[in-house]
């Protein structure tokens, strides 16, 4: 589904990515997972081309990613950002419908739409003429999926989607938002720091240090077989937090 | 692009058909000139009377903004006649040709296809006045009695202070001393002198002020100041345009003394007679023809002031929106281009506003199209910085979101940019209206009329009921503007960036 070969990165001097190689199969959720720093969201900008490889081809669905048919291909791609990115000049439905509009979609095909992604994220249908800042921030990320599953594309992109909840509503998202995505089946890639998050939703956790791809597999995986001590510090160092909590509970 | 363009060439059709405006004069109109002072203003009324009484239709583009003004707008076929002195012609503005004599001075404005009138009778040379009771005092007769006394202040008005034959060549030939020395507007000088904050201001030998304020000219011992023979300059093609004009000039050859042109400038500025009343007694006087004198109600001068600003005001604004918007869209992408139009929009604002019209005459004549070009220019910058600033002002994750989801760049901006910036636009707009109403004053000095026509007549008669009459209604203006542009704002402003975020749940 989605192809990233001898992809790099500069931002100045500074290595974002080392030439990487990744292969990401289709209708199924892949977590990229690092610290800060690490190129995950760099990654994931380079496949909705709002940064551009100094090397290196992106293919999705074996078409080569390039400035001439960005636009095109981004039509089959939803991104989705940490604080929802919403226009704050719009109505929950503009933001919604505001691409669909603009290739001329009929009302009518727009409704219906609508009227089914707010069913899906379970979005009330009155809060659709509200403006984003009249919306809680688990509303706004409700609306921000909505926005990026509009055109029913192929491919999701998620960039640290939960990462400025709190935590009740964080926890009640992802459970909704992995019924979504197994209900879906779209070819879904996630930006997270948080391990156990990348474990309750990645079938196949990309783990990420220094712009370099460490290790690539299930959860398991990496926690049996670390390919490098890295790999088991970081998993150990989220992991020792909740035992903590175990404890203390029992 | 086309969209770009297309708005270009719209704005720079508003201004050509302004300029053009001008051209449609035609020949048998005569158009007189006169300078910023009150002799000159009935000068240029008297000529303006004989015009009326040959036959032709006259208009008076009165106290022009300077010496430079009235002869650039000569040569440019932009006025015909104004009265000029031949001391000015010959030490400012023909220096450099060091001519002589009348004669010499004839056989060069005929080079330049323009003629001068004979003598109409007085010689208004500069002189040097003090108070007399500060003459007697210090026993004052001569400018040269001036050495003996460094601790005076001296108070120019801002042409005498500049010019050649003024100020710096009177120090010269006199050595005098006097280190505290100012220059200022003239009228305001002899405010000066009566409150006794200046001690010696420069004076026109039919000054009214003389009597008036009780000042004495000092002897010009050294003979200094050249002869300043009142003379009507016109172009050479009046004879043919209007030969009974050039006829009538050179009938008024002669006929005023400095005594008679003094007078008449006292009823002006002491009486408060209107300029054309006194002109039209004076022809009736010399050359017997009974002209009317033409006024104006107050009210009806005050619409004619109104509609001339306003027209200024909504002509050069809309055209600095039309421009200055698509100079910062530009300038935001692409940041270096963005640095010369800022720069470039910067520097305008420094150029001095006198400095810009005179500049322009040339290019554009007197009156609207310089004014409304000027204007337009200064307008610029605050529309632009604000573009720019607003649109580099929208937040990162917003500007990716619209990329992200597939947007061309021109939808972006239409869609998303251009409204999440409308409000710091809008700021902008509101400042540029404000210096625009403000500046569009200043347009009267180019014969370009407006609110600042009753102040420029205000400071020349002294009188600041008429000052308040322009200065009042143009600080009105200004906060109209501004409010009607803040209405404009609650409808160009999406009501979602109005909300103050509030929690839903």
């Amino acid at each position: 589904m989605l192809e990233l070969i001898d992809v790099a990165k500069h931002y100045g001097t500074t290595p974002a990515l080392s030439p990487a190689r990744l292969t990401i199969a289709g209708g199924r959720t892949t977590v990229l997972i690092g610290p800060s720093g690490c190129g995950k969201s760099t990654l994931l900008r380079l496949i909705a081309g709002l940064v551009e490889a100094d090397q290196g081809t992106i293919r999705v669905d074996g078409e080569v990613l390039t400035p001439v048919n960005i636009n095109n291909m981004r039509h089959r791609m939803g991104y989705v950002i940490q604080e929802g990115g919403l226009f704050p000049h719009l109505t929950v439905q503009r933001n919604v419908d505001l691409m669909a509009r603009y290739l001329g979609w009929s009302a009518t095909r727009i409704e219906a739409r609508t009227a089914e992604l707010a069913e899906l994220v379970q979005l009330q249908p009155s809060l659709l003429r509200r403006f984003p800042a009249e919306l809680s921030g688990g509303q706004r990320q409700r609306v921000s999926l909505m926005r990026a599953l509009m055109l029913d594309p192929e491919l999701l992109l998620l960039d640290e989607p939960l990462g400025a909840l709190d935590p009740i509503i964080r926890y009640e998202l992802q459970q909704e938002l992995r019924a979504i995505f197994a209900r879906l089946t779209k070819t879904v890639v996630m930006v997270t720091h948080d391990i156990a998050e990348a474990a309750f939703f990645g079938h196949t956790l990309v783990l990420m240090r220094d712009g370099r791809i460490i290790q690539q597999g299930s959860v398991r995986d990496l926690a049996r077989s670390p390919a490098e001590p890295f790999v088991e510090q970081f998993i150990n160092a989220q992991r020792e937090p909740a035992r903590q909590l175990g404890e203390a509970l029992s | 692009m086309k969209r770009r363009h297309a708005w270009l060439s719209s704005a720079v059709l508003v201004l050509a058909l302004v300029a053009d405006g001008r051209a449609s004069a035609d020949s048998a109109q005569i158009v007189i000139g006169s300078k910023a002072f009150t002799e000159s203003v009935i000068l240029g009324e008297m000529a303006a009377h004989l015009a009326r009484a040959a036959g032709h239709g006259a208009q008076h583009q009165r106290q022009l903004g300077g010496t430079r003004v009235l002869w650039s707008a000569l040569l440019a076929g932009e006025i015909d006649i104004y009265p000029e002195y031949t001391g000015t012609l010959r030490q400012e503005i023909l220096v450099n040709e060091g001519l002589r004599n009348d004669s010499a001075l004839n056989a060069a404005l005929a080079a330049r296809g323009l003629r001068m009138s004979m003598a109409l009778g007085f010689n208004n040379t500069y002189a040097i006045g003090v108070k007399a009771r500060l003459a007697k005092q210090l026993g004052l007769r001569t400018i040269s009695d001036l050495r003996q006394h460094p601790q005076l202040v001296l108070g120019f008005g801002s042409e005498f202070m500049e010019r050649a034959d003024g100020w710096p060549g009177l120090r010269q030939r006199y050595l005098l001393p006097q280190q505290n020395v100012r220059g200022l507007d003239h009228d305001l000088a002899y405010r000066g002198i009566e409150a006794g904050t200046l001690h010696v201001t420069d004076l026109y030998a039919t000054d009214a002020e003389i009597a008036y304020y009780d000042l004495q000219a000092l002897e010009d011992d050294l003979s200094y100041f050249p002869v300043y023979d009142a003379v009507m300059l016109y172009r050479a093609d009046l004879e043919q345009r209007a030969p009974k004009v050039v006829a009538m000039l050179s009938q008024l050859a002669g006929k005023i003394d400095a005594a008679a042109m003094a007078r008449m400038n006292a009823r002006v500025k002491l009486d408060h007679e209107p300029e054309s009343t006194v002109a039209a007694a004076l022809v009736k006087q010399t050359l017997g023809l009974d002209v009317s004198a033409r006024s104006e109600s107050a009210w009806q001068r005050f619409w004619r002031h109104t509609a001339e600003h306003l027209a200024l005001v909504a002509v050069s604004l809309s055209a600095a929106i039309a421009i200055a918007i698509p100079l910062g869209i530009v300038a935001v992408r692409q940041p270096r281009l963005g640095q010369l139009i800022l720069a470039g929009a910067g520097i305008v604002q420094t150029i001095p506003s006198l400095a810009l019209f005179v500049f322009l005459i040339p290019l554009l004549g007197i009156g609207g199209p310089p004014a409304v070009v000027a204007l337009f220019l200064y307008s610029l910058l605050p529309i632009v910085r604000n573009t720019h600033a607003g649109l580099c002002d929208i937040p990162a994750p917003i500007r990716e979101s619209a990329e992200a989801l597939g947007l061309p760049r021109g939808a972006r901006l239409r869609l998303i940019e251009l409204p999440l910036s409308a409000r710091t636009i809008l700021a902008g707009i509101k400042t540029s209206a404000v210096i625009n109403v403000g500046t569009a004053t200043l347009a009267a000095l180019i014969g370009a009329g407006g609110y600042g026509q009753p102040i420029l007549t205000g400071i020349r008669l002294d009188d600041t009921a008429l000052i308040l009459q322009g200065a009042v209604p143009a600080a009105a203006l200004a906060l109209l503007a501004q409010g009607l542009f803040g209405l404009a704002e609650r409808r160009l402003v999406p009501r979602g960036l109005r909300i103050t975020s509030t929690s839903a749940r």
